[in-house]
């Protein structure tokens, strides 16, 4: 049961913006468009009200969280936008699984609009959204949760798509499961709403990533009442700016289903001379300077324009882009052995050790 | 009009709409030029195009009969939209139900617009899956009775995926001319824009918001040159530079939105000579600097909001400074205040009392402008130095802002102010100044090609060379549909971007195709 308090803080149409803003960044590259997004959560504000944004403490050990996003590809996603209804699908057939309804949504993913989107979701269940999210930015494949890094089990898996199909994957493990939804995405037409992990509040405790909603919306905040946008960024996210430069060679393929590519950026300013190449898989993975690694996944690496501290997504790169690029440490969860197993850089296939941000001088 | 009134027609005029000047050019058939003009755009935006129109014809006299062919770039469709006037309603059909209702047509416009705009909307069953499968049947009964409810001027019509099947955007338009009658113009956004289905049926709409107003322009510029005894075939340019017919420009005038950027930077191309540079368009506020490709204007990858409605539609990437002939100098600083058209009453070269950049640019010998030399004295001397070396600060950060690492470049200064450009940037291989810069934009107007773009999905499924010649085929058929000759349409532009998350190897591909007028 939800006791809504006084004091509890509501999602508002003016949060939209600001939190699009916040979670292109925590997007590092990937997480799919915001803008879409953000049209999808301001209209569903306007049709169906406000959302409660609560923590785990507002909640109940026994309520039930439903951690949502989209999977699928982001073009597609772009042109085949979602339906109404795949909320209420996934919600319908969890309570049947677990046998009581859902008491929250969770943003499965909270960079790029899959971070925006269940403000949509949740306005469109009447449920609050809780202030969590299962990566505290954007990762491509479906075992990458902080739940998996915890341990626990991802089934059932609830997918939904534009046309009312409902699938309930139950996968042996997160590796899996990641194959299965994935196919069963294809066949929805690349495009899908997923529920994975749904569990108990008692449950998330330590497995999911807290405070991530309310820290897009500050990230988006702090970027738009400043003139100086790029040390605002860096200082509300704690960051290193790795370098102030332009984008001076791009290479990129799809192998796999997945982008990969090389970006050069040439430093500018004072930073002329200087020149960093970032490895890209969707999202932007390991920073070298001459061979040298300053930043590795899971750790974030963010590429913004230098005047507007706004994030640049991978498939909107372009030569000749003046960009800075910034570097910041991952929740803890992901420095654990399970979490960098799942995530670190040999997880991409790159032959490099996890160096935490904090130690490379 | 009759092909006799354009046999052996030899000049052509171009003619381009700006902020502040409506500039007009005559070209003879070796590309001279013959006359040229520049009057004060007028607020109906009508008046100042026939105030250069007469002025250009007055200079060529009797050959003013040998006009043949007339390219205008205007800003009437912008106007339009941003003031919210001459609009049409719209009722907007879209297929795709039960997906893409997460967000509605319209959604994000500004009330007043959307106000303005709207007849209706609707989402019914139709549309198609990335692979080319339906989403649902077509709901052709829910679209007939939609439409027997609405009152409107136009439809726009979008479908879920049209760009690759744009089939059953067609079969909708059958079912509006036989509900509405064939007068009702229909906007079919496989036709407007590319992939992304907001910005492309937003696109649509306001084509459709726009029949009207391309109905009055269009008008208006065949009876201000039949006032003159003139038939001459009319072009439109578009946002990327490319030149439309006149009754291609009626179906899709959302296309002529931002085309003056494209006719300055073609302009430049044109008079310079010089295919790969950065051009510099020095007005009297700002300057606008672009980047020219082979001949063609370097793209903005950006969405581009047309009065605060976003569309998916390819611009010339322009970085504007505030820094132009009529800037202000003030101790330290240059503008972004200006003078603008008051230049020659305000500025010290003109016996005003506002130091302005011109003064600068003046007392540092680059420019002879003006009615009396720069008032001697230390202090303004030191003041306008300190300002000419802020602006070439201005400039080079400017330059390098918008290059990328190539240090050979020349840079191609065009524009009313392009004096105040120093001889020397650093990043910059040398400053090219060609004779008639100051008319750029109405040149770039009268010497554009005719060109046709396409954008389209290459999914996993076919044959990928198959799909991209059909892509280019296509483009190659919009450029002759706009006027181009048909055979000698090339394809300038094939980029192939690989999209994530699909299985196999599927790309989006944009197909841009341009040829001479036929």
């Amino acid at each position: 049961m939800i006791f809504i308090m006084e004091a509890t803080r509501f999602l508002t149409l003016d949060d939209v913006a600001p939190l699009a803003r916040g979670c292109a960044v925590l997007g590092t590259g990937g997480g799919g468009d915001v803008r879409s997004a953000a049209l999808a959560a301001g209209r569903a504000i306007r049709e169906y009200g406000e959302v409660p944004l609560v923590g785990l403490d507002d909640l109940d050990d026994g309520d039930l969280i439903l951690p949502l996003g989209s999977i699928g590809a982001p073009t597609v996603g772009h042109e085949m936008i979602h339906g109404d209804d795949e909320p209420e699908l996934i919600r319908r057939e969890a309570e049947r699984l677990f046998g009581r309804a859902p008491a929250a949504v969770m943003p499965s993913e909270i960079g790029g609009g899959n971070g925006v989107h269940p403000v949509a979701w949740a306005a469109r269940l009447g449920l609050p959204l809780l202030d969590a999210d299962g990566m505290g930015r954007a990762f491509p494949e479906v075992q990458m949760v902080s739940m998996f890094v915890a341990g626990l089990p991802p089934t059932p898996i609830v997918m939904a798509d534009v046309v009312g199909n409902v699938t309930t994957v139950r996968p042996v493990d997160g590796l899996w499961a990641e194959r299965i939804a994935r196919a069963v995405c294809v066949a929805a037409g690349s495009s899908a709403l997923m529920a994975d992990y749904i569990l108990p509040v008692g449950e998330a405790r330590g497995a999911v990533i807290e405070g991530t909603v309310g820290l897009a919306l500050a990230l988006g905040r702090a970027v738009e009442r400043t003139a100086a946008p790029l040390a605002a960024l860096a200082a509300e996210l704690g960051a290193k700016i790795l370098v102030n430069g332009k984008i001076t060679d791009l290479r990129r393929e799809t192998t796999g289903g997945f982008a990969r590519g090389t970006v050069t950026i040439t430093g500018v300013g004072e930073d002329r001379d200087r020149a960093l190449t970032l490895e890209i898989q969707n999202e932007n993975l390991v920073a070298t300077e001459d061979g040298r690694v300053l930043a590795t996944v899971p750790d974030l690496i963010g590429i913004v324009d230098t005047q507007t501290a706004s994030a640049v997504q991978t498939e909107g790169l372009r030569y000749g882009q003046r960009v800075s690029v910034l570097a910041w440490p991952c929740d803890p969860l992901w420095r654990t052995p399970r979490g960098i197993a799942t995530a670190g850089p040999r997880a991409f296939g790159y032959d490099l050790d996890y160096i935490p941000l904090e130690d490379i001088t | 009009m009759s092909d006799d009134g354009r046999a052996g027609s030899a000049l052509r005029v171009g003619i381009d709409v700006g902020g502040t000047n409506t500039d007009a050019v005559v070209l003879d058939a070796g590309d001279r030029i013959v006359a040229r003009a520049k009057r004060p755009t007028s607020p109906d935006v009508t008046g100042g195009l026939r105030d250069a129109l007469d002025a250009v014809l007055a200079e060529v006299g009797e050959r003013g009969r040998e006009v043949g062919r007339v390219m205008l770039g205007t800003t009437h469709a912008t106007n339009a939209i941003l003031e919210r006037r001459s609009l049409g309603r719209v009722a907007v059909v879209r297929l795709g139900a039960p997906a893409t209702r997460s967000i509605p047509p319209l959604t994000g416009w500004p009330e007043d617009l959307r106000h303005a705009v709207s007849a209706g909307e609707i989402i019914v069953g139709g549309g198609h899956f990335v692979d080319g499968r339906p989403i649902a049947p077509l709901e052709r009964a829910g679209i007939r009775r939609f439409l027997a409810g609405v009152e409107a001027d136009a439809v726009a019509v979008t479908g879920v995926f049209s760009p690759a099947n744009p089939d059953q955007e067609h079969e909708v338009a059958e079912i509006v001319r036989e509900e509405l009658g064939g007068g009702t113009p229909i906007s079919l956004s496989h036709e407007i824009g590319s992939l992304g289905l907001v910005e492309r049926e937003n696109a649509a709409v306001l084509n459709a918001a726009l029949y009207g107003v391309a109905r009055d322009v269009t008008g208006a510029l065949r009876d201000a040159l039949a006032g003159r005894g003139l038939a001459p075939a009319t072009y439109f340019t578009q946002n990327d530079g490319t030149l439309m017919a006149v009754d291609h420009a009626a179906r899709y005038p959302v296309l002529t939105i931002g085309s003056g950027p494209a006719n300055s930077l073609r302009g430049a191309v044109f008079l310079s000579g010089v295919p790969d540079a950065v051009v510099a368009d020095v007005g009297g506020t700002s300057t606008d600097l672009g980047v020219l490709v082979g001949g063609s204007p370097r793209e903005s990858s950006a969405a581009v909001d047309i009065g605060g409605v976003t569309t998916g539609f390819r611009m010339p990437d322009i970085l504007a400074i505030a820094l132009g002939g009529g800037s202000v100098v003030r101790d330290g600083a240059v503008g972004p205040r200006s003078v603008g058209h008051r230049l020659t009453r305000e500025a010290l070269v003109f016996g005003g009392p506002t130091p302005t950049m011109t003064d600068a640019a003046v007392a540092a010998g680059r420019g002879r402008v003006g009615t009396r030399p720069v008032p001697a004295g230390e202090d303004v001397a030191r003041r306008l130095a300190a300002a000419v070396r802020r602006a070439d600060a201005m400039v080079a950060d400017a330059v390098d802002r918008v290059l990328f690492g190539r240090a050979d470049r020349p840079l191609v200064a065009v524009g009313g102010g392009a004096f105040i450009v120093p001889g020397a940037i650093p990043g910059v291989g040398e400053v090219v100044r060609p004779r008639d810069a100051d008319v750029a934009n109405a040149v770039g107007a009268a010497v554009a090609l005719a060109g046709g773009r396409f954008d389209t999905i290459v999914g996993a499924r076919g044959d990928r060379e198959a799909a991209i010649e059909r892509a280019g085929r296509e483009a190659a058929d919009r450029a002759v549909a706009a006027g181009a000759d048909p055979s000698k349409v090339e394809i300038v532009e094939l980029a192939e971007v690989p999209l994530s998350y699909l299985e196999g190897p599927a790309v989006r591909v944009h197909v841009k195709a341009v040829g001479p007028l036929k």
